[in-house]
């Protein structure tokens, strides 16, 4: 069993608004260390797959068909054998 | 002419777009539901407006999936129209049958109002009675109406004549404050390359009657009707 | 008898903490004929909390005027009212508060309350076609509150625009009274065919009792027991109390339960809201006068580990209970599987009377249907006249100076965030979904037409809590008075009401004098309009630490236009018509939004109503509207005429009109009762001059008293010598006073 954990991001050419609303809300709370914030979205599937390799690829699929939308988006996992 | 709306779970323009060809247009129109695998001998598909499987992942992701989709790529790609509202438009954009993408509306609020649009290509399926840069009233109503494509992308849109509608002011005029969601290129609908394939944000069949507040809508629906003599 | 091993001990602390008294407690034991267990000590305190038995409200409550000749299903009997339109066709309304879980998580508390009463809409067989509003909030001046407002309305509209049902109107007010304490009442109307009508009984020995929709989860747990107490700092600990909710899983359960609606596979069917499974089960069993029995083993759950207490008082949304006839279960599970949506069988209708609980067999609870809903405590509240009222009702205007610049006073009103544009809000909010909008919001009653029918139905929420505040029952009356003016002013006859009553804590004589006053007036102004009340909702303890909120009895009340091209538009349409003021003016501004602006005072007594005038001014309304004569009715409400007049020429954005105005008819009066003052029972109409003949021997005919003020202009306001703005200016403060302070 893998777990796989999938960070999404709108790609950096793509306007970030959420972001942007997030960042200031954080600079009028004082935080003004803060320089930059994007905001995405986070995966966590358990994969039964007999072995990382095809895990890895597997996931890789998901991500391109499904999970997000290549013109917007960009993406990074981590992937684990789990007991 | 002949019609069918394709209806998604979440779909919710579905009755609206049926009415409309029905009672308002008075041609013939038939519910098609996701699952279906094949189309009936229609003209023209209509992908209706809501918020299939709850707009959830991404509006449009999942019903790009549905089973019925794979008869509507084989109807497009038979260069016979097809049209997308709303979500009908962002789930032809995640199927890749319309370029680029939504994102979020600018102002993060889901927009619900009357907005101008700007004819600039009067020579399609869908636009053929209208003036060259006629100016039209029609409500839009979503969250996710930023379109977004590359440079790339932009390019061929306009190179191509494939950009039909622009948000305006009501005289016509380009800007920002005229732009409800921050699209690029005040983008509000576009055609495919072959031009049989519409997706526009904005509502025409809720602009078709002179009950409700504008029926500039209907000459969108003329123009199909003109198309398939 | 056997409980599960993690059931805790019943003690005094347990029963207390279940807001169970003790008289209550030696009654449930009376009942059982021994002592409850923790699942059955849970039962009845949802079902004996005042959220849903309303044991403190029952009494005053059968004072409302429940009969009418077009009801089909009065006020009690269901979930909502049924009232019959013609054309084989009836409306189903109701409206409900959401207060408690707005004030802790206003997104989830707003969206699921919408949720809940567009569920009570469906359960009844009717396709919901209208979402309304009535909203209330401290000053937009704290960040708090603004917060509130983002959040209720952001709420709102992600369950109601996924759901694909229109949100065409509502009122919202802003008055430091609500301060931590919103008001989030959400209304809904649905539509069907007579034979559609669903009810909420378990008939038939033998038939089968069905869960459809979502998985059960610990959402709301306590949810009911929750709204029945105060708000307190610990109240923010609560939120594992608030639910939380899906609209896309709502719009498949709603398909699909209009589908088994029109099949005949069912005898009844009830949505799981307040105290889900148990009130439903014991509910539909108790309408029925039959006995139950359902497995919850049989429950689909989303969590592990849950004990019957949990599953029973779980308030997870987008769930329902359907009665199935024996021998149709398969028409059940043919329409739930096209929707994927869960329904499993839990039990059956048996004879008898009573609720039986089981887990995997296991009896886990047994209680009398009844014993839990008509048998209920019923308690007689003590009330009294409140001091504060001899205090706040002084007021003397000799002591009220007139201002000097009534330019700056009225522009002052209109940017009033109570008085001001509310587009900010509503166009959030999909309204046009369906096409059946004819009136956008802005005018004075939401419209809707029928498609297949000439008809349109009007609706308008209303009540002015600051009124009800210095006179309860006149505050009630013209509540019910001022939403029927609104629906008349469309050009539909108003027919029914639903109500939602917004107050304090009833334990105190104060608040439960307030409370029973508010019901006579609104009881009175009923029988003198002939709208019945179909049904509704009352919420109390909306208090905290500060003290409770204005007395706020909201008004829904429906009308209906029997031909939608009979319509009247709120707003001035010609240059050159002719405005005519009806009805009389007072120096009346006790309790009104310019006392409180420019002087500061929630001083004095309402405008005073007069049922039979208001009566003869709508009766009058309709008739000008079926003759065709007018162009435009608004009615004269906050800020009085010179705010009235300036929303009558916004009806086009960035193209507002103009008004010429003089005030002959008002030489005796101060000038600011004339501008500004509240006097009910007037309208502002505007006709083409060459109807102005037909339209004053109507007036005249119906004895309403008309005044020919001005005409319509093609811009700025000139109200005599005292009021000359532009009307950019008018429009610019009144659109951008919300959006100004939420940026």
């Amino acid at each position: 069993m893998f777990k796989a954990k999938v960070d999404v991001t709108l790609k950096k050419s793509v306007l970030d608004p959420q972001g942007q609303t997030v960042l200031q809300a954080l600079h009028s709370l004082g935080f003004k260390g803060v320089e930059g914030l994007r905001v995405g979205k986070h995966f966590e599937l358990m994969l039964n797959s007999g072995d990382m390799k095809k895990a890895e690829g597997d996931l890789k699929t998901m991500c391109d068909k499904l999970l997000i939308n290549p013109i917007i988006e960009e993406y990074s996992f981590k992937l684990e054998e789990v007991k | 002419m002949k019609a069918a709306v394709i209806v998604f779970p979440g779909s919710n323009c579905d009755s609206d777009c049926w009415h409309v060809l029905n009672d308002v247009m008075e041609t013939k129109v038939q519910y098609v539901w996701h699952k279906e695998t094949s189309l009936p001998d229609i003209d023209l598909v209509v992908l209706p407006g809501g918020f299939s499987y709850g707009d959830y992942l991404r509006t449009g992701a999942v019903a790009r999936f549905s089973p019925v989709m794979n008869a509507v790529q084989k109807h497009a790609k038979s260069t016979k129209p097809v049209i997308g509202i709303c979500n009908g438009f962002q789930i032809l954009l995640e199927t890749g049958l319309l370029p680029g993408a939504m994102l979020r509306n600018r102002s993060l609020r889901f927009v619900c109002k009357y907005v101008y649009l700007k004819t600039e290509n009067n020579k399609t399926t869908f636009t053929n009675r209208l003036a060259k840069d006629e100016v039209l009233q029609i409500p839009i109503a979503h969250g996710e109406g930023n379109y977004f494509c590359d440079e790339k992308t932009l390019e061929e849109l306009e190179t191509g004549n494939q950009i039909v509608f622009r948000y305006a002011s009501e005289r016509g005029e380009l800007g920002g404050r005229f732009n409800p969601n921050g699209s690029l290129g005040h983008i509000a609908g576009i055609v495919n390359k072959e031009g049989n394939v519409l997706g526009m944000m904005p509502h025409p069949e809720r602009a078709s009657e002179e009950v409700l507040s504008s029926d500039d809508g209907r000459k969108i629906w003329e123009s199909i009707l003109n198309s398939l003599k | 008898m056997t409980t599960t091993m993690q059931e805790p001990e019943i003690n005094q602390k347990l029963i207390e903490s279940h807001g169970i008294t003790a008289e209550e407690y030696k009654k449930i034991c009376e009942i059982l004929d021994r002592e409850p267990n923790f699942t059955e000590l849970g039962i009845f305190s949802v079902m004996w909390s005042e959220h849903c038995s309303y044991k403190n409200s029952r009494p005053v409550l059968k004072l409302f005027p429940r009969e009418g000749k077009n009801l089909l299903v009065k006020a009690g009997e269901e979930n909502a009212g049924v009232v019959d339109i013609g054309d084989g066709l009836a409306i189903c309304f109701k409206i409900e508060s959401h207060n408690h879980p707005s004030a802790v998580e206003p997104f989830q508390g707003a969206a699921t309350g919408v949720g809940g009463i567009i569920r009570d809409i469906f359960t009844m067989g009717a396709r919901p076609i209208l979402s309304m509003n009535s909203l209330r909030f401290g000053s937009l001046d704290k960040t708090q509150n603004k917060n509130y407002l983002c959040g209720v309305v952001g709420g709102i509209a992600h369950y109601g625009n996924c759901i694909g049902i229109p949100t065409v109107g509502g009122e919202i007010y802003f008055d430091e009274s609500y301060e931590g304490n919103p008001l989030v009442n959400a209304f809904c109307l649905g539509i069907m065919r007579h034979e559609d009508l669903v009810k909420g009984s378990a008939k038939g020995v033998g038939n089968s009792v069905y869960y459809v929709g979502a998985t059960t989860g610990r959402d709301g747990l306590g949810g009911a027991a929750f709204a029945s107490r105060e708000l307190t700092e610990e109240s923010q600990e609560d939120r594992p109390a608030v639910q939380v909710g899906d609209p896309f899983m709502e719009k498949l359960l709603l398909e699909a339960c209009l589908e088994l609606a029109k099949s005949d596979a069912i005898v009844g069917m009830q949505d799981m809201g307040a105290a889900g499974l148990t009130c439903s089960t014991c509910e539909t069993a108790a309408r029925g006068n039959a006995g139950i029995e359902i497995d919850l083993a049989r429950v689909p759950k989303r969590e592990t580990g849950m004990v019957p207490y949990e599953i029973m008082l779980s308030e997870s949304q987008e769930r329902m209970l359907v009665i199935v006839k024996k021998g149709k279960e398969k028409v059940v599970k043919d329409i739930f599987e096209k929707w994927d949506l869960h329904s499993v069988k839990l039990g059956e209708v048996k004879d008898g009377n009573l609720m039986k609980v089981f887990e995997n067999g296991k009896l886990v609870a047994e209680i009398p249907a009844k014993a839990l809903t008509d048998e209920a405590p019923i308690y007689q509240r003590e009330m009294k006249e409140p001091d504060y009222l001899k205090k706040v009702r002084n007021l003397d205007l000799k002591n009220i100076p007139e201002p000097h610049d009534y330019n700056q006073v009225l522009l002052k009103l209109l940017d009033t965030p109570t008085i001001a544009s509310k587009a900010w809000i509503y166009e959030q909010y999909d309204h046009m979904v369906r096409t059946d909008t004819v009136f956008l919001p802005g005018h004075d009653a939401a419209l809707v037409r029928i498609k297949g029918t000439k008809k349109g139905i009007a609706i308008s929420t209303d009540c002015n809590g600051l009124y009800c505040y210095l006179d309860p029952y006149e505050g009630g009356k013209i509540a019910v008075a001022e939403a029927a003016r609104n629906v008349a002013c469309s050009g539909a006859k108003p027919l029914a009401i639903t109500n939602c009553l917004n107050f304090g804590n009833p334990m105190n004589p104060d608040i439960f004098w307030q409370f029973r006053k508010a019901v006579d007036g609104i009881s009175e102004a009923c029988r003198a309009f002939e709208t019945p009340v179909t049904g509704g909702n009352v919420s109390f303890y909306n208090e905290s630490p500060k003290g409770a909120i204005y007395p706020t009895p909201t008004i829904g009340m429906v009308g209906i236009l029997d031909d939608i091209k009979l319509r009247v538009p709120s707003f001035f349409q010609n240059v050159g018509d002719t405005i005519y003021l009806l009805g009389e003016t007072f120096e009346e501004l006790g309790g009104s939004q310019y006392l409180l602006l420019e002087h500061g005072l929630r001083q004095g007594i309402p405008p005073k109503l007069d049922l039979k005038k208001e009566r003869a001014l709508q009766d009058l309304i309709l008739s000008c509207a079926k003759a065709r004569l007018l162009n435009s009715a608004h009615d004269l409400s906050d800020g009085g005429l010179a705010v009235a007049l300036s929303e009558s020429l916004l009806g086009k954005i960035n193209h507002p009109l103009g008004a010429t105005v003089n005030l002959d008819f008002g030489k005796h009066l101060r000038r600011d009762s004339l501008l500004f003052g509240e006097t009910q029972s007037r309208i502002l109409v505007s006709l083409n001059p060459k109807k102005e003949h037909e339209f004053e021997a109507q007036a005249k005919r119906n004895g309403v008293p008309y005044f020919k003020i001005g005409q319509v202009t093609k811009g700025g306001l000139q109200i005599q010598s005292l009021i000359n703005l532009s009307s950019e200016q008018i429009e610019k403060t009144y659109r951008e006073a919300i959006p100004g302070r939420m940026n």
